[in-house]
């Protein structure tokens, strides 16, 4: 590679890494580990305004306004499970990027599952043809066909139709 | 004959599939149903846009079968529904307004502008009634029963004839309700 090119990539690499996101403001909370669990929450829940960000990556207003609801829940004191109900109880399954099962959402694991089972039907069904196509010679046929190979006559035509029958 | 049947159900497969995308695509909706659908609305205390002196509760939504619409003067769209909501308050729909992240003089200049089709107007400015709603984006519009019940929900403006004989059934079914 040139010297211009190895350049121009070192500075595309160096580029990407700055665009990391950073939407989500610096927050300070007192405990480091609330902090990582803010990040972790704003970068599973998904912005409602918007058709595929989470609320980390947006600047949607709604979603300035779930990341100050879940920081504040979060200095109260509440779980991760309980600030997801209480984002899902107001704006829906939605904002959830790792759905619940539920009867809307059971295809989501039930579909792949089912195409598994499907293949391996598929699967044992090729197999048992398979075997099924081996018909082992029977002790007479095996006899014949000893008698045809070792011997080499104009007869032998007839004798091999006779066994193919 | 059969086994070439057989080849071609990846293919039937496929387009199958692409149909089913293909039409989604086209019909895929603006707005999700409310998650507060069949809820009580949620409480709330807040002013009156007209009076900030009057305070506003829950007990506003009780009684009678109301639309209440989430509305702010920033917004474009909210200017293109004002004309229906008009109607419908001619037909006798009773309506309630929210304000949403407003603020209380660029409101009321709004309402000047395009007339006032709300008994009342909840000034929210900061949001919190808005988010207890589940309301992304404004104008949203709420069916509540005269139990205060949030019954329907529509996302966006309500621009089309479509829209309003919707509601306008949905208000007409709800007020049957004993």
């Amino acid at each position: 590679m040139s010297r211009p090119l190895v350049g121009a990539l070192a500075l595309c690499l160096t580029l990407l890494a700055t665009a990391s996101p950073a939407a989500v403001e610096v927050r300070a909370f007192d405990d480091p580990a609330l902090g990582e669990r803010y990040v972790a929450l704003a970068e599973e829940l998904r912005c409602p305004q918007c058709p595929n960000q989470t609320i980390a990556d947006s600047d949607a207003p709604i979603a300035g306004d779930m990341r100050e609801r879940v920081a504040a829940l979060l200095r109260d004191g509440r779980s991760d499970a309980e600030i997801r109900d209480f984002l899902v109880a107001r704006f829906g399954e939605y904002v959830r990027y790792d759905p619940r099962p539920a009867p809307r959402t059971w295809p989501l694991w039930g579909v792949p599952a089912a195409l598994v089972a499907i293949g391996a039907l598929v699967l044992a069904m090729l197999v048992r043809r398979r075997a099924r196509r081996v018909v082992p010679l029977s002790a007479t046929e095996r006899e014949r066909l000893a008698e045809l190979v070792s011997r080499d006559e104009p007869g032998a035509t007839r004798d091999r139709l006779e066994v193919r029958r | 004959m059969n086994r070439r049947l057989v080849l071609l159900i990846p293919l039937g497969l496929f387009a199958a599939l692409a149909v089913l995308f293909w039409s989604s695509l086209a019909t895929a909706p603006d707005g999700r149903d409310s998650a507060r659908l069949g809820e009580a609305f949620p409480a709330f205390e807040l002013p009156a846009l007209a009076d900030p002196a009057r305070s506003l509760d829950r007990s506003l939504l009780t009684g009678r079968v109301t639309l209440v619409n989430v509305w702010a003067s920033w917004c474009a769209a909210c200017r293109v529904e004002m004309p229906q909501l008009a109607a419908l308050a001619a037909r006798g729909v009773r309506l309630v307004g929210v304000n949403y992240k407003d603020g209380r003089a660029a409101a009321n200049a709004f309402l000047g502008e395009f007339g006032d089709p709300f008994e009342a107007t909840i000034h929210d400015p900061s949001g919190k009634l808005g988010f207890e709603l589940g309301v992304y984006g404004a104008p949203e519009t709420f069916l509540v029963d005269a139990q205060g019940v949030i019954r329907y929900h529509h996302v966006g403006a309500l621009d089309t004839e479509e829209a309003l004989q919707v509601i306008l059934a949905r208000v007409k079914q709800w007020r049957s309700q004993p």
